[in-house]
């Protein structure tokens, strides 16, 4: 493969496209209602037109407004057909020809889509995911190639430092940073994994660029790979997303065949070839080091660090982990410059960030806003507001790692710093909006409930912590539990996080300890008084309580 | 060889730059508690019983698997380390059910002894009760769920100074347990040599052998560490 031969088929793509580009969703949420046969049918509604030479009708990914699927969408500029039928697909063909259609349509003008920043789903919902070419056409390879021809390694490195990109798994490590060091650590073999194993609960994110656009993670790794010194790369995706999984396989076969995948990768001496790994439902192996050992074919526990991942990771070998989200941001970064990217966002955190949002909200959906944007935007201008006429009472985000921001903090502009400062996390990018009917004791025990569920059971803390802080959530829920019981999971909360071996332990106590900043009269509304006397005091002047008796 | 220096509870020590903080403070005479450390067997830092506190670290971090380094500030024993070691433990005798006036390890238990060490004297939490049960298929060892306190010492004997790779965990969270092959009777599986090496790690009583009653399961440990040094230092004497 070379640059003309790249240049070939982008032109041959643009050549054959017709007139009229029919696009429908075929993302996991519209396939789920019948896309597929949305689409056979406008397929055939347009030969029952005899269009055929003016219309292609073409399978897309994410078209974002998930809450109103199956989308349908005419190129150029045609309104946004929702909640469409197979039934409908005569009357989209013969609104094309200048009649008006009676069929649900949403605003393309609305706030919902202008107010959003494309880079990650730049072509999430134009291209076909399932073709190399459709990427190719929007200069997709564009970037590996220019980096194997044009930059060293270390400009690589450099480009990406620039840019301020950092990690969009939810720490926010800067990416440029980690790539310097894994490209520094000695060692002849070095490994790339892309992070795909998506967990958070409401959260869907990187489903939806795996979906949308495969190709693109698939040209992150391998410039990441060129950058740090990497000749093989693991793609570590969710059993539950079959969809995004058959893609990518079907991505990588196509990257093969064209040779933009193996060995000497656009006449480079560069080689690089990926595969898939399959997590088996584990939320754990999220966790880096949980992931790796799963990639070696392990039981999916986490390892103290260090040796961080950079250092020893797979087998050994020093190991560059990313986020889905990350990677797709890489070639748009090489393509367009650092500076291009910089000038996005915030002074400390750059670019855009991807948001699922999901919960009490109008617009259930993706979004991808620069960052800095605040949170009232997001959930208000662009999400609609909370549905049935109720009030949004607080936003969640980071997933079980996360906290709940109430109404009042909706102003704050969303960045890594400022979430933090408000005891939540930016997180992958969940975001579950709750309204006045939510009690926010009952948020804080399914997300316990969900990290009990998903303890590995390596460390104690987090094994037995959580199912004592859970046990104790309920308690408080079924009106049982007194002022001790609070005092008592506050203090394992404290004690969990500072103790577990690995994120999912140490994050855990979080929907508990935000939820009670700012809603403590919620718990406090549910407590018994005192029955034991005061606390402490009493038993013969000691200051234990005999709450229980002793095993020993 | 390199050689470190750094403090341990004020206590300036060298020592080699492979030492963890734990093989280091040991060295220097400071006792840091341990329940998932088995001298001879790999760290894995799950117990958490030996959290330090390091100056310029953020977070606590598991004595057996970090290196020194020159100059390291070590806090051992601090109110609020020895308050999460009680807790720790707490969670532990709640989790299970750790009856030790029945059990065989009485008197020669490690999560006993700890107890006792860390002045746990009550345990805050309601018990959980949950049912386990116990593997007794074995001719010569039986394996009670109830005792186990899944520090995995057993699956990493088994694996790595025996090699035969009968033992491991199954499940996840507090639904983890300890299996003999892929879920089968222990008394069944075709790969456990009965070498007896896992009853000798366990730390509690939920490994013991047939015919032992209440405190009289004694172990000699050492037989591991001796084990491990004679194949990899080839140290023959104890």
């Amino acid at each position: 493969m070379t640059l003309l031969e790249l240049q070939q088929i982008k032109e041959s793509e643009l050549a054959a496209r017709k007139k009229i580009v029919l696009r429908c969703c075929m993302a996991a949420g519209c396939m789920s209602l019948d896309a597929k046969g949305v689409k056979k049918r406008l397929e055939k509604a347009v030969e029952e037109a005899g269009l055929q030479d003016e219309v292609e009708v073409v399978g897309v990914g994410c078209m974002k407004l998930c809450c109103v699927g199956p989308l349908v969408q005419a190129d150029p500029d045609s309104p946004l057909y929702t909640n469409v039928t197979a039934e409908n697909a005569p009357a989209i063909i013969a609104a094309l020809k200048g009649g008006k259609a009676k069929l649900e349509q949403a605003d393309p003008q609305s706030p919902f889509f202008t107010q959003q920043k494309s880079i990650v789903l730049a072509n999430s919902g134009r291209i076909d995911p399932e073709r190399i070419e459709s990427y190719i056409a929007v200069d997709g390879y564009a970037a590996l190639l220019h980096a194997l021809t044009e930059h060293t390694p270390k400009d690589v490195i450099e480009v990406i430092v620039n840019s301020g990109l950092r990690g969009r798994g939810g720490a926010g490590f800067p990416t440029g940073l980690k790539w310097g060091t894994v490209a520094k650590s000695p060692g002849a073999k070095k490994y790339i994994v892309c992070n795909a194993d998506e967990g958070d609960p409401g959260a869907f994110m990187d489903r939806s660029v795996l979906e949308s656009d495969p190709h693109c993670i698939l040209e992150g790794m391998a410039i990441a790979a060129y950058a740090v010194g990497a000749d093989q790369g693991f793609i570590y995706a969710r059993a539950e997303y079959p969809l995004a999984i058959s893609r990518l396989q079907n991505a990588i076969k196509q990257a093969k065949r064209l040779g933009i995948l193996g060995s000497g990768i656009f006449d480079s001496p560069f080689n690089f070839n990926i595969d898939l790994r399959i997590g088996a439902g584990a939320f754990v192996c999220g966790e880096e080091t949980a992931l790796m050992a799963s990639v070696e074919g392990k039981r999916g526990t986490p390892h103290p660090r260090p040796p961080f991942p950079a250092e020893k990771g797979l087998w050994d070998c020093p190991t560059l982990i990313n986020n889905v989200e990350t990677l797709a941001n890489i070639a748009p970064i090489v393509r367009h410059g650092a500076a291009w990217f910089s000038n996005i966002g915030t002074e400390k955190s750059k670019g855009t960030k991807v948001f699922a949002l999901a919960g009490k909200i109008q617009n259930t959906g993706l979004i991808e806003v620069p960052m800095g944007t605040p949170l009232r935007t997001i959930v208000e201008t662009m999400g609609g507001g909370a549905p049935d006429g109720r009030t949004i009472k607080a936003v969640q985000t980071g997933g079980p790692s996360g906290g709940c921001i109430p109404a009042q903090y909706l102003d704050t502009p969303v960045d890594y710093e400022s979430l933090t400062t408000l005891g939540s996390i930016m997180g992958s990018g969940g975001m579950i909006v709750m309204d006045d009917s939510t009690h926010m004791v009952d948020v804080a025990r399914f997300f316990m409930e969900f990290c009990m569920d998903e303890s590995c059971g390596k460390c104690i803390p987090c094994r037995a912590g959580t199912v004592q802080m859970h046990h104790l959530l309920e308690k408080i829920l079924a009106r049982k539990a007194t002022p001790r019981d609070l005092a008592k999971l506050e203090e394992l909360c404290d004690m969990v996080k500072n103790t577990s071996l690995c994120g999912l332990g140490q994050t855990a106590p979080n929907p508990v300890v935000s939820t009670l900043r700012f809603f403590r009269n919620e718990y406090e509304e549910l407590l018994l008084p005192e029955t034991n006397g005061p606390p402490p005091a009493t038993h013969n002047g000691s200051s234990k309580t005999p709450a229980a008796t002793t095993a020993i | 060889m390199a050689v470190k220096t750094l403090t341990i509870d004020g206590k300036t020590i060298s020592a080699e730059e492979s030492a963890t903080i734990l093989q280091a403070a040991e060295e220097a005479g400071v006792i840091i508690p341990t329940l998932c450390h088995l001298d001879g067997i790999y760290d894995v830092g799950a117990c958490r019983l030996c959290l330090v506190e390091i100056v310029g670290y953020t977070k606590l971090m598991s004595a057996c698997t970090t290196r020194v380094r020159e100059g390291m500030e070590v806090t051992t024993n601090s109110e609020r380390l020895r308050n999460y070691r009680r807790m720790t433990l707490e969670l532990l005798f709640a989790e299970r059910n750790h009856i030790c006036a029945v059990c065989v390890a009485n008197g020669h238990c490690e999560l006993q002894a700890l107890a006792y060490e860390q002045g746990m004297d009550h345990v805050r939490y309601d018990y959980c009760y949950p049912k386990w049960e116990v593997d007794a298929s074995h001719r010569l060892f039986g394996m009670d769920h109830n005792r186990c306190i899944l520090c995995t010492r057993c699956v990493r004997a088994c694996w790595h100074i025996e090699g035969a790779g009968t033992k491991n965990v199954s499940g996840r969270g507090n639904q983890s347990r300890i299996i003999c092959d892929l879920n089968d009777n222990w008394g069944v599986s075709k790969t456990c040599t009965s070498c007896g090496k896992c009853v000798m790690a366990c730390p509690t009583g939920a490994l013991f052998h047939q015919g032992s009653t209440a405190a009289e399961m004694q172990r000699d440990r050492s037989k591991l560490e001796f084990i491990v040094n004679a194949r990899e230092k080839k140290q023959w004497s104890v």
